[in-house]
């Protein structure tokens, strides 16, 4: 087991050392593998920031309770208990007809209709602010305040998230097909580095066979050397998109100042970063152990 | 103890290279194979290597049939048997030491005491000071005595020689020999293909004879 290990350790240093002899033919196919990668990764940590903004700011589930236009002060008061005991519900606000009213009369266009109305035609109304929870809970919520007394009807706007999770799915499936496509690419220029390390690396696997090396022994240095070009790529990748990331950052920190807001893209976590990288060298190593397959077997000492 | 039994090789394109060949070599024997170019010396080593199989007929090495040996099991049969080709096969891309390390490497070798057989190989052979050398600096015979250290440094139990003096002076060529005879002397089995007439002049050691793929007694 020591000796097999050491072997392994053997192989990974010499494979290391051969690495960063090359530099330059090495860089060029890590940078195609970088840049190819980068493009479905940078969309999905747009996708995951689109999502997770919209979670904390956009999307706070709010309710509109409208209360019947004859209710009194006391119905009123007595919706305004039932709303404190809800767990669900996180903060309300109560708007009188005249508030809403004169809220309306503020757009010039519609001053003048509403002058012409003699009656507030507009009801009492609760903004209630929820907890964060799943749309089918939120969905309980409301048909529970519709039938209390006095309520007239209870909106939930829950279309525009749902259309913005249809959106975010479409989305991420643009990704994986993105990410499959660049995989198979990925895959194929490793396939390719390996089969030219092969081909030159001819007497070597000759002499190799010739003194008892193991299948084994022979292919360890291309499969290291596929998985290190694919780890060298995803690592391109991530550097990419923190740079990405970061130049969008100070932009949108310019933009977010005159919105008053604090707006900023995060970047990739700890676990899709680790993630990235070790689909990406699995994907060299399974480049090198393609090219093996069909070329170093074909080598026979004469 | 390698023995041969009626054994044949026919080449893909028909060509019979060995004809019915039947012999045995005792453990620790040294034996002379001679003839002709194309005469089969060269098939009849790699036949025992492995490297070629044989069309018909039985070879067995150290007690195993290698006629009959499964893929997988070829590098362990020739971790036990030093190759020394006539083209040497040296690599280039290493240095003396490294050439040497090569089969220690393959065969899982403790790397400090692995290092110390290197430099024994390499002593006995007369490279001992140029062990930092790249091989292209090495001139023909040091190639050649390249080759027998990393095709000793394992201390396999046969040692196979290809027209090991294929290109070398007179001089040159005995040294070589002698090495051989030294590895004879410490009970390694060797077989030695050449076509070197001056080398099997009033030789102590069995010959056998190959002419046209077949043994002549």
């Amino acid at each position: 087991m020591n000796a097999w290990l050491t072997q392994h350790w053997q192989a990974f240093t010499l494979t290391l050392k051969h690495f960063i002899h090359t530099p330059f033919t090495n860089a060029l196919s890590i940078i195609v593998i970088g840049t190819a990668f980068s493009l479905p990764v940078g969309v999905y940590t747009l996708l995951e920031n689109i999502q997770l903004h919209s979670a904390t700011t956009g999307s706070t589930p709010q309710l509109s309770l409208f209360l019947k236009l004859n209710t009194n002060k006391n119905q009123a008061l007595a919706i305004k208990k039932k709303l404190e005991e809800q767990a669900l519900i996180d903060s309300f606000k109560f708007i009188p007809k005249d508030q809403a009213l004169k809220q309306l009369a503020q757009n010039s266009d519609l001053a003048r209709v509403i002058g012409n109305i003699g009656d507030n035609p507009l009801p009492h109304a609760f903004i209630v602010t929820s907890q964060h929870a799943p749309a089918n809970e939120l969905e309980k919520l409301r048909t529970t305040m519709q039938d209390w007394p006095g309520v007239e009807y209870v909106q939930f706007d829950s279309d525009w998230a749902k259309r913005l999770d249809a959106m975010l799915n479409i989305g991420r499936l643009a990704v994986a097909m993105l990410a499959t496509l660049l995989s198979v690419a990925l895959v194929i220029v490793i396939f390719n580095t390996i089969r030219l390390q092969i081909l030159t690396k001819r007497e070597e696997i000759e002499v190799s066979k010739l003194i008892g090396a193991t299948d084994g022994f022979i292919q360890r240095p291309f499969l290291y050397f596929g998985a290190l070009q694919g780890l060298a790529g995803g690592l391109t990748a991530w550097l990419i998109i923190v740079i990405g990331v970061q130049t969008m950052n100070d932009e949108l920190a310019d933009l977010a100042e005159l919105y008053t807001s604090n707006f900023q893209l995060e970047h990739l976590d700890l676990k899709d970063s680790i993630s990235l990288l070790f689909f990406s060298s699995w994907l060299g190593w399974l480049g090198a152990r393609m090219s093996v397959a069909s070329y170093l077997w074909k080598i026979e000492p004469k | 103890m390698i023995s041969f039994n009626n054994v044949y090789k026919r080449f893909p394109d028909g060509f019979d290279a060995l004809k019915n060949i039947a012999f045995t070599i005792e453990s620790g024997e040294m034996v002379y194979i001679t003839g002709h170019s194309g005469a089969g010396k060269s098939t009849l080593l790699k036949l025992i290597a492995a490297i070629e199989r044989p069309t018909s007929g039985n070879i067995t090495v150290n007690g195993q049939n290698i006629s009959k040996l499964k893929k997988s099991a070829i590098p362990f049969l020739r971790r036990n048997i030093g190759l020394v080709f006539q083209d040497h096969k040296i690599l280039f891309d290493r240095n003396v030491f490294d050439n040497v390390m090569l089969p220690l490497q393959i065969s899982n070798f403790n790397t400090a005491m692995a290092a110390r057989r290197v430099r024994a190989a390499l002593d006995k052979v007369g490279l001992l000071k140029r062990e930092k050398a790249r091989p292209i600096t090495l001139s023909g015979g040091e190639r050649q005595r390249l080759c027998i250290a990393r095709a000793v440094v394992h201390r396999p139990s046969i040692l196979i020689a290809d027209e090991p003096t294929g290109n070398l002076d007179v001089d040159y060529a005995r040294g070589i020999m002698d090495m051989f005879a030294s590895f004879h002397q410490v009970g390694v089995t060797i077989l030695i293909a050449t076509h070197d007439k001056n080398l099997l002049q009033d030789t102590p050691y069995r010959t056998l004879a190959l002419n046209q793929g077949q043994l002549a007694i």
